[in-house]
């Protein structure tokens, strides 16, 4: 009906189809007057209240040095529960990504049933899991690295078995052609093909973790996250801004190692 | 012909140094690691306390669930969707200026570095801490909530930005040029629909991903299911936990299938 017919020079005719913008334009149109409606988004608060935001913003400025000393050990703490969390996870995801890949298990129930588990462990919120295992093993750093380890477990194993499906099996039936056995044949095969991706993936997983480490404390989970809702708490912006100065320098800079190390890795 | 064969596998490269190495430096930080985490197996209590919790997750708060008033966990979910929505779509719309001012094709080298700064700041920065300042600003409630998104949706959105629009075709500029195209036709036709396609699926990708962290959210007051959830979880009303967490894993795994059949949609045609 609303298809456009062309005639060409040679006399043969094309139609265009027609274009579905204006339809997806409308439908998102709706949708974020309802979602405008539903949150009760107002421009006129945003732009009367607007410099409220920098209020705190301004308290942080400039951040308190003398606090600097009492920030060291929870930061080292968490940089501990991030490496800990994300190395024992990426460790357990490898049996994971194998059980959870169809061409390594021949059985589609049980790779069926190991990629479901993997993404409900990723649908849970960390901070829920954080918060559930402050119950069970109490206040601390052990929950915030159970918290990161249930992520991490989660992320790579889902990377990993994603990398094993796309493989080229070639490789692997040819060198159990040639009389390797299969797990011969899976060392020479795979595991030259998985490996860089493997290793980038868990140091990109330790990266965004430690970012989530620095929250985690605010459930009680150990770490910066405790001296930070702490400060917060007592609205002493001045050593929140000292303790996201700390964070941001010690995020950059550990991002900057494995952007190295994940290039050298390619 | 062996000898061949031999010749060639020796002649490998042989990487056990480096990965001796790579070995030996997770080994030590991994000592190092243990130090920071008292290992506690949990007691009596945390044995207790986790029965309790398989058993209240296992049989959820069935009136909770299938209530449909505001208290209810389907317009709660409803609501972290309006706010994950909206967060996406205004930071996905904030980032365009960004990933531009961040691209190296596009600007001087000393912009792209202070803006590539600036966004690591943005990134950096935990969402609760937005989240209070928004409060400040827009009052408890999900208000807040967009906001705080919005913000936190700029620093990974606008770097996957920069990598798509360094990987333009300017072969397609030229020709433009050379048949006498404007600036605005170049953009509207030789630049738009290079970019389109990948920028919406990174926006979907966000979207995914903002559903999840909106439970950080209720910490703050800054609306969604997660401050109920949260306040569940501290009341050990373990039901009513599991009714929450129910509702929102299922939303998010079918958001999840949803984003990536249209993301795959969309980068293949």
């Amino acid at each position: 009906m609303f298809n456009r017919k062309f005639q060409l020079a040679s006399g043969k005719v094309v139609v265009a189809r027609p274009s579905k913008i204006p339809l997806i334009s409308l439908l998102m149109i709706v949708l974020i007057a309802i979602a405008l409606q539903v949150t009760k988004f107002s421009f006129t608060t945003l732009l009367l209240n607007g410099h409220q935001f920098f209020v705190i913003l301004r308290g942080m400025l400039p951040p308190n040095l003398k606090f600097l000393p009492r920030i060291w050990q929870p930061l080292f703490d968490t940089i501990k529960m991030s490496f800990l969390g994300s190395l024992l996870g990426a460790l357990l995801a490898v049996p994971l990504a194998l059980l959870a890949a169809n061409n390594i298990v021949r059985s589609k129930w049980i790779a069926g049933f190991f990629k479901f588990f993997l993404s409900i462990l990723r649908t849970l919120p960390t901070i829920v899991v954080a918060l559930i295992a402050t119950f069970i093993f109490g206040l601390g750093t052990m929950a915030g690295t159970i918290a990161i380890f249930m992520f991490t477990v989660s992320y790579v194993g889902k990377l990993t078995y994603e990398q094993i499906e796309a493989l080229d099996m070639g490789t692997f039936e040819a060198l159990e052609s040639l009389g390797l056995t299969r797990l011969q044949a899976f060392r020479y095969g795979v595991m030259p093909q998985i490996l860089p991706t493997y290793l980038s993936t868990t140091l990109f997983s330790f990266e965004g973790n430690l970012r989530y480490a620095a929250i985690l404390g605010y459930v009680g989970a150990g770490g910066l996250g405790i001296i930070l809702s702490e400060q917060l708490g007592w609205r002493d912006y001045a050593n929140v801004g000292m303790i996201l100065t700390v964070l941001i320098v010690t995020v950059s800079l550990i991002e900057w190692l494995s952007q190295t190390a994940r290039r050298k890795l390619q | 012909m062996d000898n061949l064969l031999e010749a060639k596998l020796t002649a490998q490269p042989s990487k056990k140094r480096q990965y001796l190495l790579l070995v030996a430096v997770i080994l030590a930080v991994f000592a190092w690691s243990l130090t920071a985490i008292k290992f506690r197996a949990p007691d009596d209590g945390g044995a207790k306390i986790a029965a309790n919790i398989i058993r209240g997750i296992l049989s959820p708060d069935l009136n909770l669930l299938w209530n449909f008033t505001s208290q209810g966990v389907f317009y709660l979910l409803f609501e972290t969707i309006c706010i994950a929505f909206l967060g996406t779509i205004f930071g996905a719309i904030l980032s365009i200026p960004f990933a531009f001012l961040m691209a190296p094709s596009v600007v001087s080298r000393p912009v792209y570095i202070l803006t590539r700064f600036l966004v690591v700041v943005i990134r950096t920065v935990p969402a609760l801490v937005y989240g209070l300042m928004f409060v400040r600003v827009a009052g408890p409630g999900p208000f807040a909530g967009v906001l705080t998104m919005s913000l936190t949706s700029i620093g990974m959105v606008s770097k996957l930005y920069v990598d798509v629009i360094e990987d333009l075709d300017r072969g397609i500029l030229e020709a433009m040029d050379a048949i006498g195209c404007t600036t605005w036709e170049k953009i509207r036709f030789g630049i738009v629909p290079q970019l389109i396609a990948n920028f919406s699926s990174i926006t979907i990708y966000r979207f995914d991903m903002n559903l999840r962290d909106a439970t950080i959210l209720g910490l703050v007051g800054a609306g969604g299911i997660g401050a109920p959830l949260i306040f569940a979880m501290n009341a050990y009303r373990w039901h009513q936990v599991g009714s929450i967490l129910i509702g929102l894993v299922a939303l998010i795994l079918i958001v999840e299938i949803i984003s990536n059949k249209l993301r795959a949609k969309l980068v293949n045609g």
